[in-house]
């Protein structure tokens, strides 16, 4: 509800409401949905036949749907080597988010419901990779799993035996441990807002009631955990899917390349520009559900609220 | 024996200790690989696996191979910082304005901008690191590969944080303090200046430092924005070093962001005691974390 007063004082507060929001609007016009439409532009443009620059159309009906076309075919059909990259992402994405969950959801119960004494303490350590910056911790990672490095001397058990496994030579798994590490800090702390929510006495009936401890578990905090589960998982999932440094990183073969790596590797060569776009555009529509789904339900909970 | 375990096993008041050695197994797996990074950038040796003796010789010791000293490492370390100034201070009053704007301002346009700045939050970083290059390549706009993009970028990609913060931080404040100075004689831009204002001056802080400690760690955006080994910030370095065989000094170099990160935290703690000083209520740590 506005403010009691006369309607001229309404309508100034509207201007000035009005006003503060508008830099911000005119900011994410020009440089969130206008580099959108370009996107589009370029994926549905032409390309220049001698330096191989794309060339954006900006007019829809004009778009030509060849470069589209072009690596959509190569997806899926005889030719189709982006197809396994595609179906990694998935697979990557998938296991990494499961991984995620179940290392997050106990240490998210523990600090929200049980730790009494050093929860500050355990939320400060839970925040601290944060202000750490992902580069240096993966840095930190491929340190350790060097030929040389602590990962193969603790193995070999101070020279019992001679353990020299190359780690960062394209294994799937090592990659998705690493977008695990990286990732998982962002899935705790959401569990954690939303396992803090719930109220303690609806868990304690339970139990009045007879329930034991896992069955309480599996049909009351579970299904009440529900939203933040889903809120958590989108906000893992979602930036894993433009991820390709992490694959970069712990394994420099393309054997265990994702959809950000195809990205990547054909942004910036002549000629590909579109394919590129072409992947963005892709992406993009796998993630807007999920994205979509996320933005009504952060609302439903803020009206709520 | 048996008996025994079974019966710690059903007390319902017995401490927690399965989930704590989880939770403590997380945070050393969590922390343990970043403070054996940090120990070995003092690393009197070549080597980042093999301890050779302390020393500050990849911080500044080494003539040619310490960050001190080697310019490409040093320029990567200031343009870092330059752009966590400069992102930092066009992020936050553009966020602070959009929240309040939004917030109060009831319609179709708020919630449309509402929603593609939520949108904003949520998209991966590499998507709109693409769209943006896309943007500055083809069409002809005051910016040009290199910080003035980049700065761009990050303020499109951190707009959010102090919104969503600031908008949070609004829901608990409600409007009645508004009301009130409106009802005793203030104009409504004066009532947010001097009331609600100096309220969310915990939420803004908190906004500060999180974008901050973000745009110093960014990497996507800021190396498809990047216009030349001049305009790449620390992370992109140790992107391209880090399987290469680098010295201790990337070490080093990653060291002083998590130093720089640090001291953003206790110099907006700082800053934010001393603007409400003398304030009840302003008790320092708690009410900042709230702010978040």
């Amino acid at each position: 509800m506005k403010g009691a007063g006369a309607p001229a004082t309404r309508k100034r507060r509207k201007l000035l409401w009005a006003g503060l929001a508008l830099p911000g609007t005119l900011w994410l016009a020009l440089l969130f949905i206008v580099p959108m439409y370009v996107v589009f532009a370029i994926v549905f443009g032409q390309v220049d036949p001698i330096f191989r620059t794309p060339l954006p159309v900006w007019n829809p009906v004009q778009w030509n749907t060849a470069q589209f076309t072009d690596v959509f075919r190569h997806i899926v059909g005889e030719d189709g080597y982006f197809g396994p990259a595609l179906l990694r992402t998935a697979v990557f994405v998938l296991s990494a988010s499961v991984l995620c969950l179940t290392i997050a959801y106990p240490v998210a119960y523990y600090t929200a419901r049980l730790a009494r004494h050093h929860r500050n303490l355990l939320l400060a350590a839970l925040i601290a990779p944060f202000w750490i910056s992902y580069m240096m911790r993966m840095l930190a990672w491929v340190n350790l799993l060097q030929n040389d490095g602590l990962l193969n001397r603790a193995l070999s058990l101070g020279g019992l035996f001679s353990v020299n496994i190359d780690w960062l030579n394209g294994r799937s798994f090592v990659v998705v441990l690493g977008l695990v590490y990286g990732y998982v800090p962002y899935m705790i702390l959401p569990l954690y807002a939303g396992l803090d929510r719930l109220q303690p006495n609806v868990l304690e009936a339970a139990r009045d009631l007879g329930a034991g401890r896992f069955d309480t578990f599996r049909r009351v905090t579970l299904p009440l955990s529900r939203p933040a589960i889903v809120a958590s998982v989108l906000l893992t999932c979602l930036p894993m899917l433009g991820d390709y440094f992490t694959n970069d990183l712990l394994s420099g073969s393309p054997s265990t390349s994702m959809v950000g790596n195809l990205i990547n590797n054909t942004v910036l060569t002549p000629g590909q520009t579109g394919q590129a776009g072409a992947f963005v555009l892709l992406v993009l529509v796998v993630s807007l559900v999920p994205m979509i789904w996320y933005v009504r339900s952060t609302r439903a909970e803020g009206l709520a609220a | 024996m048996i008996t025994a375990v079974r019966r710690w096993w059903s007390n319902p008041w017995r401490p927690p200790r399965v989930l704590q050695a989880l939770t403590a197994g997380y945070l050393i797996w969590s922390l343990l690989p970043v403070l054996i990074a940090v120990i070995f950038s003092f690393n009197s040796g070549r080597s980042r696996t093999l301890w050779q003796g302390f020393s500050f010789r990849w911080y500044w010791g080494d003539p040619i191979r310490s960050v001190w000293h080697d310019d490409s490492l040093h320029t990567a370390l200031v343009h870092t910082l330059v752009l966590g100034v400069l992102a930092t201070a066009i992020t936050v009053p553009l966020g602070v304005a959009f929240a309040l704007g939004v917030d109060r301002w009831h319609g179709r346009l708020p919630e449309g901008a509402n929603i593609v700045m939520l949108l904003s939050f949520v998209i991966p970083e590499t998507l709109l690191a693409v769209a943006l290059l896309f943007l500055v390549d083809h069409v002809t706009t005051p910016l040009t590969l290199g910080t003035s993009a980049q700065v761009a970028g990050l303020v499109t990609f951190q707009l959010s944080y102090p919104v969503v913060i600031v908008r949070a931080r609004l829901l608990t404040i409600g409007e009645q303090y508004e009301q009130a100075a409106i009802d005793l004689g203030a104009s409504p831009m004066g009532a947010v200046r001097r009331v609600l204002l100096p309220m969310l001056t915990p939420a803004i802080f908190a906004s500060a430092v999180l974008v901050f400690a973000d745009v110093i760690d960014d990497f996507v955006i800021v190396r498809y924005l990047s216009g030349g080994s001049s305009s790449e910030p620390t992370s992109v370095k140790i992107y391209n070093t880090a399987r290469a065989a680098p010295t201790p000094a990337l070490n080093a170099l990653a060291s002083l962001m998590l130093l720089a990160s640090f001291l953003a935290v206790v110099i907006g703690l700082l800053a934010y005691r001393w603007f409400s000083r003398g304030e009840k209520g302003a008790n320092g740590i708690k009410s900042f974390a709230d702010g978040l």
